[in-house]
C-alpha cells in the first residue's frame, strides 16, 4: 500500500485541505461493440468519506465500478489509487493494495462455513505459502498466526451479528446474513476502500438499519466507502458527497442537499425511466 | 408401535449393532478406515475359504487386494488435490504415472540390461521420476491455468497419450546420448531395478536363485512354519511399505488441505472471482495444486511398477485414468479419507471383486461348457435354458468385459445420483486449527 | 460478468496475437520447406501425392465422424466422450448387416452375426466389396445410419435427459460411464479382436499416374471420400434449408434465446442426435469398409484425432468440424515428410492443444461452451 504522496498526471486536487484524494478516476471510458457505456467519467473520493455514486439506469454506474475494479480494462482513462496508477491492475493485486469490494449478489463461498469465508479473507497469510503449510517448523508460525486471525474474524463476526452462524455453511444463509457475510469478509481483508455494490438490495428494514450503522461505524474508525446505490433515500441520508452519473459521466457532485435541489439531476432521472 | 418393536429381534438387533459401528467409527476417520478395512479382510478372507485356498492363499489374497488398495489410494489422493481440492479437471494420470516409472528406469536400470539405464540408485532414480512427473505436471499447468473443464480434460488427455505414444515410439526404443546406451524399449516394455524387498532378505539381490541372508532366513522359517511362502513374504513386506507411504501422504495432504492454502484451494474450486477478489492469486496456487498431484502421480505409478520389475506402455492407457477418476467419485471428491476408501473400495471390490464372484459361482454351481458366442446362448433362451447365458457370462474375458460395464454403469448411476460419493459431502473445514475454539479469551461484542 | 484473462505474459489475451502470427509463420516455413524437397528432388511427386490422397481419406473420416460430434457439443454444450464407441457401433451394426445381406443362405447366421470373430469365416468366400455386393454395402451403410441413430438417442433419454441441468464436466463424467459401458458390452457380446471385412482380390482400384509412377486409388477408398462428401452436403442442406436445421443452428447460438423464442428445444435435442447419431454411424461404416477390417475399439481409437479436428475447426461448427477433419487428415500424411510413423499423432495432438491455447475458437469460430 506505499505509493507516492504526489499525485500522478496533472490533474488537480478539488478539496481545499490540500489531501489528495485516495481514489481518483479521470476520463474513464468504456465501450461495448456500439454502446458506449462509461464515457469519460472523472471523479474524486476522499479518503474517510461515505461517499454515494448513484444514476438513472444505464448511466454506467455497474460499469464503472467494474472497470475501477479491476474486472474491466478501460478503454481510456486512468484510475489512480493511494497516489498509484491502478489503471490497468486486476481484481486481485488491488484488493492487496488495499481497494476491495463487494458484490451486489452475493457470492458466499456456499460450500465453506461461515467461519472459513472470513478466515480466508486476510491479507498476507503465512499459511498460503505451500511448503510453510506442510514443514513442522514453520507449521507453527502458521498456526500462531491462524490463532491471531481467529480471534479476528470471531471479533468482525461479534461486530456484524453473525456470530451465532459461524459453524454454519454459508451456503444456508439467508439473503441478508449473505450480505453481511460479505461485509465481513471484505472487513477482514484490512482495507483502504470498499466499494460497496448495491450492498442493501433485496434486504429487509431491520438490517438495513444495521448495515448502514456498521458502514458508519466503520468509517468513522476511517474506512473509505464508496456506495452505490438504487435507493435514493439512502444515499441521499448517509452519504457525503454524492456522485450523478448520466450516459457514462460525471453529472455533478457534491453534498445531498446540493445533488437534490440541481435539476439536472431531476432532469436525467425523468428523462430516463421511473425511479424506482 | 415403535419402529423397534415392528422390527422384531433380530432386526432390532441388527439395528442396534449397525448403530453401534455407525458411532463407533463416526468419532474419528482412522476408526472409519480401520474397520473398512477390517470388513474387507474378512470378506476376502471368507471368499478365500469357499474357494478352497489353503492358508498361504488366503494370506496371498490378502497381500492383493491391500496392494492395490494401497496403490490406488496414493493414486486417488493425488487426483483428489486437483480436482477434489482446486477442481482442475485432469484425466492425463496415467501419463504423469508414466513419465514418473520411466524416468525412474532410465535413471535407475542396470546398464547391463537389453535396455539399459544409467544404473544410479534406486533413490535417486525415484526422486528423479517424482521430479520428471512434476516438470510435466508444471507444463501442463499452463493449460489447466487458461482453459476451462471440458477442454482441460481433452488436453491432459491427449498429454497422457503423447508421453505413452513417445516411449512406445521405434524412435526412442533405443538411443544414446554422446556414449551412454538408453532406451525405453518402446512397444516391448523395459525391465526395472530390482524389487528393494529384495535388499532386505537376500544375499544377492540380483540375482534370481539368490540364498536368503540371517535376516531373510529369520523370517522365512517363521513364515514357512505357518504356511507361507517365502514370495507371499516378500509381497507382504512391499504392501506393508505401500501402507505406511499411503499414511506418509495422507498425512502430508491433511496438512495441506487445513491449512490457509488448502482453504484458498476450496474457494478457487468454488468461485475463482472471489479468490481473486480477496486478494489471491489464484494462478499460483493452482499450479502448485497441479504439481502436487503430478507428483504423486509420479510416485504412485513408480510404487506400483516398481514390485513387478518390468514396465510397458499397455500400462498406461487412459483406462487407467478412468479407474482413478471412479475411485475419487465413489470415496468423494474434496475428501482425504474419502479417497483412501474409494480408492480400497474400487481396488478390491469393483476390480478384483468380479473375478472372486466368478470363480465361487462356477465353483459352486456347474453352468457346463460356455458356449463359444452370445448368439449361442441366447438362442438357448428360446428353450428356456439359462445356463448357456450364464456359463458365457462367467468366462474368463467376459468377466473382465463385464466389469468394466459395471464401472461405467456405476459412473453414470454416481454422477447422476450421488455425485459427492461416500465421503465428499462431508466438507472438512479447512484450517490447521479448530476455529471454533476461541481458547481462553472470555467473548464479548 | 466478464474476468479478464488471467495469462502468464507470452499466452495473455493480448500476447496471443503475436504468437498467432508466429504459428503462421513457422507453418508457411513448414510449407516453403516441402516446396524446396519436391523441387530438389529430396521428395518425390509421386509420394506427395499419395500423401495429398490418403490425407484426404483420413480427412474425411474424421470430418464426417466430428460432424455429429459439433453438433452435441454446440446444442447439448458437452464434450461426449462417447462419440467414439457410437462410431464403433455404426460400423458392428453396419458391417453384421452387410455380412447378413452378403452371405445370407452360404453361410451360418451365428458366423455372419458373429463377423467371423470365434467362427472362422472366409471373408474370400463372402467375397464383400463394393463392386461384387454393392446392395450388401448400401445396405451395411443404411443399417449403420440407423442403428446409431437410435442408440445415441436411446442413450439421451437414459443418460443425458435427466442430467440436461448439470454441468458439462457432469455430463462428461457420464459420458466417459457411456463409453466403456458401449465398448465392454460389444467386447461381450462380439469377443475382442479384429475382423476381416472384406475381399482383397475383389475390390478394384485404379492407378493414376503422377510423374514418373502412378498412386493406387481403391474402389473403398473413393467410396468413402464421396460418400463422406455426399453426406456432408447433405448435413449442410439440412441445416440451412430446413425448418428444423435453422432451430439447430439458433440453438447452437443461444439456448435461453431459442427456448424464448417458441423453438421446442426437445424436439431440437432429438433431431441432433438423430442426425447426428446417423452421421458417426456412417462414418463407423465407412472407415470399416476402407480399412478392411474392424476392432471394437476403433472409434475409441480415432476420439482424440475427432477431437482434433472438431476443435481446430472450431467447437460447435458443423462446417469446422469439416474443414477441421480435412486439416488435420492431411498435414498428419504430409508430417511424414519430416516424422517417423509414430510421431504423427503426437504431431496432430500437439497443433490441438496449441490451438486450445491460443485460438479456442478454432479456425471458423465455432460457439464457446461453458
Amino acid at each position: 500500500m506505499s505509493g507516492a504522496d504526489a499525485p500522478a498526471g496533472g490533474q488537480e486536487t478539488e478539496t481545499t485541505d490540500g489531501d489528495d484524494p485516495l481514489l481518483t478516476v479521470r476520463g474513464l471510458t468504456k465501450q461495448f461493440g456500439g454502446i458506449v457505456a462509461v464515457d469519460g467519467a472523472t471523479f474524486d473520493v476522499e479518503a474517510g468519506t461515505l461517499t454515494g455514486l448513484i444514476g438513472p439506469n444505464g448511466a454506467g454506474k455497474s460499469t464503472t465500478f467494474d472497470l475501477i475494479t479491476g474486472v474491466q480494462r478501460p478503454d481510456a482513462g486512468a484510475v489512480v489509487f493511494d497516489g498509484d496508477d491502478v489503471t490497468t491492475h486486476r481484481a486481485d493485486r488491488l484488493a492487496r493494495a488495499g481497494l476491495v469490494r463487494t458484490f451486489q449478489i452475493a457470492r458466499e463461498l456456499s460450500e465453506m462455513t461461515v467461519l472459513e469465508n472470513v478466515m480466508l479473507a486476510p491479507r498476507d497469510q503465512r499459511g498460503e505459502t505451500l511448503w510453510r503449510s506442510v514443514l513442522p517448523g514453520a507449521r507453527g508460525a502458521v498456526i500462531e498466526q491462524e490463532t491471531a486471525l481467529r480471534e479476528e474474524a470471531w471479533e468482525t463476526l461479534e461486530f456484524l451479528e453473525l456470530d451465532h452462524l459461524a459453524t454454519e455453511y454459508a451456503g444456508n444463509l439467508s439473503g441478508g446474513q449473505r450480505k453481511l457475510l460479505e461485509l465481513a469478509r471484505v472487513l477482514m481483508t484490512d482495507p483502504t476502500m470498499v466499494l460497496l455494490d448495491e450492498p442493501l438490495a433485496g434486504v429487509n428494514p431491520t438490517l438495513e438499519t444495521k448495515l448502514l450503522d456498521r458502514i458508519h461505524e466503520l468509517r468513522d474508525r476511517g474506512l473509505t466507502f464508496l456506495l452505490v446505490e438504487h435507493d435514493m433515500d439512502v444515499i441521499m441520508n448517509h452519504c457525503d458527497p454524492v456522485i450523478v452519473l448520466h450516459q457514462g459521466a460525471v453529472l455533478t457532485q457534491g453534498s445531498p442537499s446540493d445533488v437534490r435541489e440541481d435539476e439536472r439531476v431531476l432532469e436525467a432521472y425523468l428523462g430516463g425511466e421511473v425511479d424506482g | 408401535m415403535s419402529d423397534q418393536d415392528r422390527r422384531g429381534p433380530v432386526g432390532s438387533r441388527v439395528d442396534a449393532v449397525a448403530d453401534g459401528v455407525r458411532s463407533f467409527v463416526s468419532t474419528s476417520d482412522a476408526r472409519l478406515l480401520l474397520v473398512f478395512a477390517l470388513t474387507l479382510y474378512g470378506l476376502f478372507t471368507v471368499v478365500s475359504v469357499l474357494l478352497g485356498y489353503n492358508f498361504n492363499g488366503i494370506v496371498d489374497t490378502l497381500r492383493r487386494i491391500t496392494f492395490l488398495s494401497a496403490i490406488y489410494a496414493i493414486l486417488v489422493l493425488a487426483l483428489n488435490v486437483q480436482w477434489g481440492y482446486a477442481g482442475l479437471f485432469n484425466i492425463g494420470v496415467a501419463g504423469f504415472m508414466a513419465v514418473g516409472v520411466y524416468t525412474m528406469a532410465i535413471l535407475s536400470s542396470p546398464t547391463t540390461n537389453t535396455f539399459p539405464g544409467l544404473g544410479l540408485p534406486l533413490p535417486i532414480g525415484i526422486v528423479g521420476g517424482v521430479l520428471a512427473a512434476t516438470v510435466l505436471g508444471l507444463l501442463a499447468a499452463l493449460p489447466a491455468l487458461r482453459l476451462r473443464g471440458d477442454y482441460l480434460a481433452i488436453v491432459t488427455l491427449a498429454m497422457a497419450e503423447i508421453v505413452r505414444r513417445v516411449f512406445r515410439s521405434p524412435v526412442f526404443q533405443e538411443f544414446s546420448i554422446g556414449s551412454v546406451q538408453l532406451g525405453t524399449g518402446g512397444s516391448r516394455g523395459m525391465n526395472l531395478p530390482e524389487n528393494p524387498v529384495r535388499a532386505l532378505f537376500y544375499q544377492n539381490p540380483g540375482e534370481a536363485g539368490s540364498p536368503p541372508n540371517a535376516l531373510g532366513s529369520a523370517l522365512f522359517d517363521a513364515a514357512s512354519a505357518a504356511g507361507i511362502e517365502p514370495s507371499v513374504v516378500e509381497g507382504w513386506v512391499y504392501a506393508l511399505m505401500l501402507v505406511v507411504a499411503v499414511g506418509l501422504v495422507y498425512w502430508l495432504l491433511r496438512r495441506v488441505g487445513n491449512s490457509p492454502f488448502g482453504r484458498v484451494l476450496k474457494a478457487v474450486r468454488e468461485d475463482e472471482v472471489v479468490a481473486r477478489a480477496l486478494g489471491k492469486d489464484t494462478r499460483l496456487f493452482k499450479v502448485k495444486a497441479f504439481a502436487v498431484g503430478c507428483a504423486l502421480m509420479g510416485l504412485g505409478g513408480i510404487l506400483w511398477r516398481l514390485s513387478g520389475g518390468y514396465v510397458s506402455t499397455t500400462m498406461f492407457q487412459p483406462i487407467y485414468t478412468f479407474y482413478v477418476f471412479v475411485a475419487l467419485i465413489i470415496g468423494g471428491a474434496g475428501s482425504n479419507t474419502g479417497s483412501i476408501l474409494g480408492g480400497a473400495a474400487f481396488a478390491s471390490l469393483l476390480f478384483e471383486g468380479p473375478n472372486f464372484v466368478r470363480r465361487i459361482v462356477t465353483g459352486y454351481v456347474d453352468v457346463g461348457a460356455a458356449p463359444n458366442s452370445l448368439y449361442d446362448a441366447i438362442a438357448a433362451l428360446g428353450g428356456l435354458d439359462l445356463t448357456p447365458l450364464v456359463a458365457y457370462s462367467l468366462s474368463d474375458v467376459n468377466v473382465s468385459a463385464l466389469r468394466l460395464v459395471l464401472l461405467g454403469v456405476v459412473l453414470i448411476y454416481l454422477i447422476q445420483n450421488r455425485p459427492e460419493g461416500l465421503l465428499g459431502h462431508r466438507k472438512e473445514v479447512a484450517s490447521p486449527i479448530d476455529l471454533t475454539d476461541r481458547g481462553g479469551e472470555e467473548g464479548d461484542g | 460478468m466478464t474476468e479478464r484473462e488471467s495469462g502468464w505474459g507470452l499466452l495473455g489475451a493480448a500476447g496471443a496475437r503475436p504468437l498467432v502470427a508466429i504459428l503462421w509463420l513457422v507453418g508457411l516455413a513448414f510449407l516453403a520447406h516441402l516446396g524446396w524437397l519436391l523441387y530438389s528432388g529430396g521428395l518425390g511427386t509421386v509420394t506427395l501425392a499419395g500423401y495429398l490422397w490418403e490425407g484426404t481419406i483420413l480427412g474425411m473420416s474424421y470430418g464426417l465422424a466430428g460432424v455429429g460430434l459439433a453438433m452435441t457439443y454446440s446444442i447439448l454444450s458437452f464434450a461426449n466422450f462417447a462419440h467414439g464407441d457410437l462410431v464403433t457401433s455404426g460400423a458392428i451394426s453396419g458391417w453384421i448387416a452387410a455380412f447378413l445381406v452378403a452371405g445370407l443362405g452360404d453361410l451360418s447366421i451365428r458366423s455372419l452375426v458373429h463377423l467371423g470373430g470365434p467362427y472362422t469365416l472366409n471373408t474370400n468366400t463372402l467375397g464383400l466389396s463394393v463392386t461384387n455386393a454393392p446392395l450388401a454395402i448400401v445396405a451395411g451403410l443404411v443399417v449403420a445410419a440407423a442403428f446409431t441413430a437410435v442408440l445415441a438417442v436411446a442413450i439421451d433419454r437414459i443418460v443425458f435427459r435427466p442430467m440436461r441441468d448439470q454441468s458439462g464436466i457432469a455430463l462428461l463424467i457420464a459420458s466417459v460411464g457411456v463409453a466403456l459401458a458401449l465398448r465392454y458390452l460389444l467386447v461381450f457380446g462380439l469377443q475382442a479382436g479384429p475382423r476381416g471385412l472384406t475381399a482383397g482380390q475383389v475390390t478394384p482400384s485404379v492407378a493414376i499416374p503422377i510423374g514418373v509412377g502412378s498412386i493406387s486409388v481403391g474402389a473403398h477408398e473413393l467410396t468413402l471420400v464421396v460418400v463422406a462428401a455426399l453426406l456432408m452436403l447433405a448435413t449442410h442442406l439440412v441445416l440451412r434449408y430446413t425448418k428444423l436445421g435453422t432451430a439447430m443452428r439458433a440453438m447452437a447460438d443461444n439456448e435461453d434465446l431459442a427456448r424464448v423464442t417458441g423453438i421446442p428445444t426437445e424436439r431440437v435435442v432429438l433431431t441432433t442426435w438423430l442426425l447426428g447419431g446417423a452421421l458417426t454411424g456412417a462414418a463407423g461404416f465407412l472407415v470399416a469398409l476402407e480399412r478392411g477390417t474392424l476392432s471394437m475399439t476403433l472409434g475409441w481409437d480415432l476420439l482424440l484425432l475427432i477431437f482434433a479436428a472438431v476443435i481446430l475447426g472450431g467447437i460447435g461448427s458443423v462446417y469446422g468440424a469439416m474443414v477441421g477433419g480435412v486439416i488435420i487428415g492431411i498435414s498428419s500424411r504430409l508430417s511424414l515428410v519430416w516424422l517417423p510413423e509414430s510421431l504423427v499423432v503426437v504431431a496432430a495432438f500437439l497443433v490441438m492443444i496449441t490451438v486450445l491455447l491460443v485460438r479456442p475458437s478454432g479456425i471458423m469460430g465455432g460457439v464457446r461452451t461453458a
